[in-house]
């Protein structure tokens, strides 16, 4: 595949993200991912292409083994990544804002 | 739906902003910081000290949904009614350092009014690491009821 990888793209999918998150605290095989998941080998090789194509997994020969690291540079450009945090703040101010709204009613 | 919560974490920079508008009067936005059972309802949470004083304190218990319990504490070092509260936050045993959190409250309108949240980090690393929590957590949670499942096929 030619087409050039969108770094919001790759992180949108949930498998992604568990791969990335994976990765994070140490340097894997795909093998040892793939045995995270329930996924079929072929989907999480599929995955990993995908992450590595838009830099955000860099892979490395150890020795026979190719081992998968995080780019943590390229994760930092991912803004999105903020988006759960945002989310999490926006429920709660939503919510306060019907309590209060019917707070103001009650009275 | 208009994103209403918006969130200004500027690339190398220990803090960040949070703003938001309310369809509320300056009066009832302040309220629900300031009255502990309203403090409980929309931050899922236990209340359980909250002085709104300068000098004071406040402590937060929350119960996830595994059950597990999580202590939030905190000084508060001002504190002007529908103006502005200027306090600490800790995550008590977890490795983040304690917050400054600066809360200004300000009237847009009769019925509408501003938050701004400006919460100052030990560092950018710490704040980047407490950006990425809830999607940690997000993963941790999908991850544990995956578990779950498999466990009961066994």
């Amino acid at each position: 595949m030619n087409l050039r990888r969108d770094v919001f793209q790759a992180i949108a999918d949930p498998t992604r993200r568990a791969i990335l998150l994976l990765v994070a605290s140490q340097s894997m095989t795909a093998g040892a991912i793939a045995s995270n998941f329930d996924t079929a080998r072929p989907t999480v090789s599929k995955h990993l292409q995908i992450l590595t194509e838009c830099e955000l997994l860099e892979q490395e020969q150890n020795g026979r083994e190719i081992h998968y690291h995080l780019n943590a540079k390229k994760m930092k450009d991912v803004a999105d990544f903020i988006e759960p945090f945002r989310n999490m703040w926006d429920d709660r101010f939503n919510k306060l804002e019907s309590i209060m709204k019917k707070y103001k009613t009650k009275k | 739906m208009e994103r209403k919560t918006k969130i200004k974490a500027e690339d190398g920079k220990q803090e960040l902003v949070i703003t938001r508008e309310f369809d509320l009067p300056l009066e009832l936005l302040f309220k629900a910081f300031a009255e502990p059972e309203i403090v409980a309802q929309w931050m899922g949470t236990k209340v359980l000290k909250l002085e709104c004083k300068k000098h004071g304190s406040y402590q937060f218990e929350t119960t996830d949904p595994m059950g597990n319990k999580h202590g939030f504490n905190g000084t508060i070092h001002d504190f002007v009614p529908n103006r502005k509260i200027t306090r600490t936050f800790e995550m008590e045993h977890t490795p983040f350092p304690v917050q400054l959190e600066f809360l200004e409250f300000e009237k847009l309108a009769d019925d509408t009014s501003k938050l701004t949240m400006q919460i100052v980090y030990k560092s950018v690393a710490h704040r980047d690491q407490m950006l990425q929590l809830p999607f940690a957590q997000g993963i941790n949670m999908a991850h544990n009821r995956l578990q779950d499942v498999a466990r009961q096929l066994k």
